[in-house]
């Protein structure tokens, strides 16, 4: 990452119009209204490369994989893999064995918290944070039940960041795990992960980060960042539903226990006992998401084509202007004020529920996020019925931004 | 639960069908049509505190929606009241206590409040796919009647 440098330059920095012509769903009207889509942390919206990868897969080329007898075959388990070579890039992983395709990020979480179950004994830790979606809260809690572990939070401050020295209190030798976000889905705080990890392996814990929320605003490297595991789903990737990313490393996953069973993760299956294959497919149970593997590897190739810190540099402009905004609708509280932050703005209005906002800026063709955003403890920590959540994508413009606080000005009047 | 707390309910008595109907005619645009929402979600009557439990409690994703009954003997009517956290959600409510509110059973269960809904241009906020709890408390008043006639 270079942004710096790119900040400087006075050429225009990413070409946002020409970038939006590439995603064809985002031309059409809701409500009488242009669409102005800025529910990209829920689900991102896919480019028509993706389309067409996943389009000409189906009528070119599919058929089951790893089957070898047939060209059809052969073709398919080319794109398939070559799909997992991608992700093994994207993450900067050492080997393409240790790219695991799950059905998202939920699955791959589920995965490690039921392969990790014979590591654990009672009175173990698991520490996760207060900012967690329940994605990478409830497994732990289900893995805490088998067991006798125990989950602990780590504590946030009150503008939203991870409490480090609650973190570092709770770091003892009876912590096992630590999962913990890369970024939050509802405050939009950049965890310092890396740091974490380091003073984690220093007490032998076992890491997992969820990177569901980041993969969408930048690129993680994981052999940097040292971690055990790291997940993601392709869907806020601009790829498809349906699949996502378990990386893990090698030994932890040759130690782990398959997760389902069946064909494809069996490598000889007999009445007097049944081998497993070996990684990836191991954990790969029954005929795999093959079209959205190739979809998935279409979003990263399309993502590669772009420069990534000209679009940090956008997406982190769409932020400030909102920022900019805030006090131009009174009333208007944001819900984390991280100094490190994705583009995402959690909000609250005095006298209006969420569900109000969302209810009327969609009549306005504006797609927001409104409830409790699958982050229940976060709520109840800071007191909130649930928040208004805008999550924005690279292909969000200034003006749409503008568009939303025009948007929230008028309901306001509404209620008034 | 009073019998009294359903008193001074205007929403299906002197509030009716016909009054929602003809005002929506004259709103042209989506501002007038919920600000009148906003306004008839007004003259919720107050809900109990006391009513507040998790056994009057609809489960909705984005808001909370409470609702109490009262049978009333005398008239053979079923008496509605019903409460929301969201402003627009009440408004809707307040829709719903107009079609079904100081109904005989019979004529509760003979109302087709989808169509309703769908005359105003409002199907989407009673429909399955939206969270906001509205959908499941009519599922619970028509159980309320259908329990009531039996």
């Amino acid at each position: 990452m270079n942004t710096a440098s790119v900040a400087q330059t006075t050429q225009p920095l990413f070409d946002v119009q020409a970038v939006r012509g590439d995603f064809p769903i985002l031309s059409q009207q809701v409500n009488g209204k242009p669409l102005v889509y800025l529910d990209n942390g829920a689900s991102s919206q896919r480019p028509e490369a993706v389309l067409q990868a996943m389009d000409s897969y189906y009528r070119e080329m599919h058929s089951n994989v790893h089957r070898g007898a047939h060209t059809l075959g052969d073709r398919a388990t080319d794109a398939f893999e070559g799909a997992r070579i991608k992700v093994q890039q994207f993450l900067n992983a050492a080997s393409a064995q240790q790219i695991i395709w799950t059905r998202g990020t939920t699955e791959a979480i589920n995965l490690v918290a039921h392969g990790l179950a014979a590591q654990l004994k009672p009175g173990d830790e698991i520490l996760l944070s207060q900012m967690e979606h329940h994605a990478n809260i409830v497994p732990w809690q289900m893995l805490a039940e088998r067991t006798g572990a125990k989950v602990v939070p780590i504590e946030l401050t009150p503008n939203g960041e991870l409490d480090m020295e609650s973190y570092d209190s709770l770091l003892s030798e009876r912590t096992r795990i630590l999962a913990i976000t890369h970024v939050s889905n509802v405050l939009g705080t950049i965890n310092p992960v890396a740091e974490m990890v380091a003073k984690a392996k220093a007490h032998g814990v076992i890491t997992l980060i969820d990177g569901a929320q980041a993969v969408p605003h930048f690129q993680p490297d994981v052999t940097a960042l040292d971690c055990d595991f790291y997940v993601f789903s392709a869907h806020k990737l601009f790829g498809p539903t349906g699949i996502g990313v378990l990386y893990g490393k090698v030994e932890l996953l040759e130690a782990m226990p398959p997760w389902q069973g069946g064909g494809e993760m069996i490598e000889k299956v007999s009445f007097a006992g049944t081998t497993y294959n070996t990684l990836p497919y191991k954990f790969e149970a029954g005929t795999p998401a093959i079209g959205e593997a190739v979809g998935l590897g279409a979003a990263i190739d399309y993502l590669a084509n772009l420069d990534r810190s000209a679009m940090e540099v956008a997406e982190n402009g769409l932020l400030q202007r909102a920022n900019e905004l805030v006090p131009s609708v009174p009333g208007m509280t944001v819900i984390g004020t991280a100094a490190n932050k994705v583009p995402l703005m959690s909000f609250k209005i005095d006298g209006l529920h969420p569900s109000d906002i969302g209810t009327l800026l969609d009549q306005q063709g504006i797609a927001v996020r409104t409830g409790h955003l699958c982050a229940m403890p976060l709520m109840e920590l800071y007191g909130l019925p649930g928040t208004a959540r805008a999550s924005f994508a690279f292909y969000n413009t200034q003006e749409e931004v503008e568009q939303l606080f025009a948007a929230l000005q008028k309901i306001q009047r509404l209620f008034a | 639960m009073n019998a009294s707390d359903f008193n001074n309910n205007s929403l299906g008595t002197s509030t009716t069908l016909e009054d929602v109907f003809d005002a929506f005619e004259f709103l042209d645009d989506w501002e007038d049509r919920y600000a009148f929402i906003i306004d008839l979600g007004k003259q919720l009557p107050p809900f109990p505190e006391s009513q507040r439990t998790e056994v009057n409690y609809v489960h909705g994703c984005q808001s909370q929606v409470w609702l109490i009954h009262h049978y009333d003997k005398d008239s053979g009517k079923l008496l509605l009241l019903i409460d929301s956290d969201a402003i627009i959600v009440r408004g809707l409510a307040a829709i719903i206590l107009v079609a079904l509110n100081n109904r005989t059973p019979a004529d509760l269960l003979a109302t087709d409040i989808d169509k309703l809904f769908e005359r105003l241009d409002l199907f989407r906020h009673i429909s399955p796919t939206r969270g906001n709890g509205l959908r499941s408390m009519i599922s619970k008043i028509q159980k309320l009647a259908t329990a009531q006639a039996a």
